[in-house]
């Protein structure tokens, strides 16, 4: 076996043909995820909390449903099953932002449970002291301070699902994963191509890594 | 201006208030005092519907607290309450602290709602400090922050849960002073407390609860310290437990 590599094929037209179309599509992918994951995330997380059986049954089900699917599958059938539902077809990458967000709401649901768990009775108390309806509570006392609070844990997850979103190469949409890859192919390399990718996907997520434990030591609430 | 008519409350089939009444009136200062664990914090929380009560009447100042159909919210905004654990809000400064139910929950401008807090905190003392967040200053500090943020408001009543008992002893004193002007100056106030020197200086009356959630002793100040005689057993037992040290 010939394990001699040549990089010698990248070049800036390779990069910006191949690759940085799939790399906006992967970072847009995860940001709106990440963003929509924890709006639905926070409202899964608050109906679990509301003490109404009406509104913690379904939140339960659906996150302790979803965590326990591999999200591949879950790509998959909403991408095979949604246009078998409303009748017209959407695209693959229509397709992986919706299910995305869908998938990423259930992990920062229990997240933002955690955070919301976190925060002192004694709080609440204090607000509705003060007047506050709960809506404001929420708003402005228990959800900023539970945010904070879990700010590590949640761009931790973020760092996850920016990996995870190699996952839609199941149905073929163009992410960062698959621009090396029809890159490797166009120019016979595809070995290479990979080994780069895996370069670039350590790079960025390593540097997150980093960045969110600098921010941690600044944003943290002194007690 | 705060009527409490046979009000109980249980927590499953325990009980932690049986059949409490009290009035105050306009002006008084009513001290609440009583071992651990005999409902003085759930008592007072009634009165903001902190904690709500399956039986019994409460009424301040005409408004129906026990009544569902009351707006809790509003009748809470001018009901100041003041915590044993302070519960300064940690991610905001000490202006935001002041300011931000006086802008959200009364609809005053910003301007306006600062004005007023920082008036309010230069009388605790505190003008100094408007710019830090609570986690940096000291217990005693804290919970005078945590009066000016009440006093903002503009309540009509003030209702204060063991207010030094978290406290170093050498800052209970810089909160007590600040308790004692506002008795002086007049306002409604509730007070579970042990500080009895507190009571003698300014209370009107002095309220004793007992393991159960009743009210034991409801009587002057001049009754409750200068007239053992007349108290419960279980009362001057307690007293003389607590002015021992
Ligand atoms: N959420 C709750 N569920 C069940 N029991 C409770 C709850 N909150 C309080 N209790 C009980 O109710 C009783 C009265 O509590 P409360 O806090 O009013 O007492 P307290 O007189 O303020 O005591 P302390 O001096 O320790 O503050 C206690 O026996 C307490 O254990
Ligand atoms: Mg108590």
């Amino acid at each position: 076996m010939n394990l001699s590599f040549d990089f010698s094929f990248y070049s800036w037209d390779l990069v910006s043909n191949f690759i940085l179309k799939g790399l906006y599509f992967s970072v847009m992918l995860t940001l709106v995820a990440t963003l929509g994951g924890i709006f639905f995330g926070t409202l899964l997380a608050m109906m679990r909390l509301s003490g109404r059986k009406w509104l913690i049954v379904p939140a339960t089900i659906y996150v302790d449903g979803m965590r326990s699917i591999p999200l591949v599958m879950v790509i998959l059938w909403f991408f095979l099953l949604v246009p078998l539902l409303i009748g017209a077809p959407i695209g693959a990458e229509a397709s992986a932002t919706v299910t995305f967000i869908a998938f990423e709401a259930a992990y920062f649901s229990e997240i933002m449970r955690a955070g919301i768990q976190s925060i002192p009775r004694g709080q609440v108390f204090a607000g509705q002291a003060l007047g506050m309806t709960y809506g404001q509570n929420m708003r402005l006392i228990v959800l900023p301070q539970a945010f904070r609070n879990m700010l590590p844990v949640l761009l931790t997850q973020t760092i996850i699902l920016f990996q995870d979103t190699s996952l839609v190469y199941a149905i073929g949409a163009y992410d960062m994963l698959k621009g090396f890859e029809v890159a490797g192919k166009n120019y016979g390399r595809p070995i290479e191509a990979f080994i780069a990718a895996a370069v670039v996907y350590f790079v960025i997520c390593y540097s997150l890594s980093w960045l969110v434990k600098r921010l941690h030591k600044k944003i943290a609430i002194i007690h | 201006m705060i009527e409490l008519k046979s009000v109980s409350k249980w927590y499953g089939s325990f009980q932690v208030l049986d059949d409490c009444s009290t009035r105050i009136e306009k002006g008084e200062v009513v001290v609440v005092c009583g071992p651990s664990g005999s409902g003085k914090s759930t008592l007072i929380k009634t009165i903001n519907a902190l904690e709500p009560v399956q039986k019994g009447e409460i009424w301040v100042n005409g408004t129906p607290v026990h009544d569902p159909k009351t707006d809790l919210p509003k009748l809470r905004s001018h009901v100041g309450m003041v915590f044993q654990h302070f519960e300064l809000f940690p991610h905001l400064t000490v202006t935001q602290n002041l300011t931000i139910a006086q802008v959200k929950v009364l609809r005053r401008s910003l301007d306006e709602a600062r004005k007023r807090g920082l008036k309010m905190l230069e009388r605790v003392g505190l003008m100094a400090h408007k710019d830090k967040f609570p986690g940096q200053l000291s217990g005693g500090q804290q919970q005078r922050v945590a009066i000016a943020r009440a006093l903002s408001m503009d309540p009509i009543v003030m209702l204060f849960d063991e207010p030094t008992s978290a406290l170093d002893p050498e800052m209970v004193g810089e909160v007590l002073d600040v308790m004692v002007s506002l008795a002086n100056e007049g306002m409604t106030m509730m007070c579970v407390t042990h500080e009895m020197g507190f009571a003698r200086k300014v209370a009107s009356r002095v309220i004793f609860m007992d393991v159960g959630g009743k009210i034991l002793e409801d009587c002057t100040k001049e009754d409750f310290f200068g007239n053992p005689d007349a108290r419960q057993p279980r009362t001057k037992d307690f007293l003389g437990k607590i002015l021992q040290h």
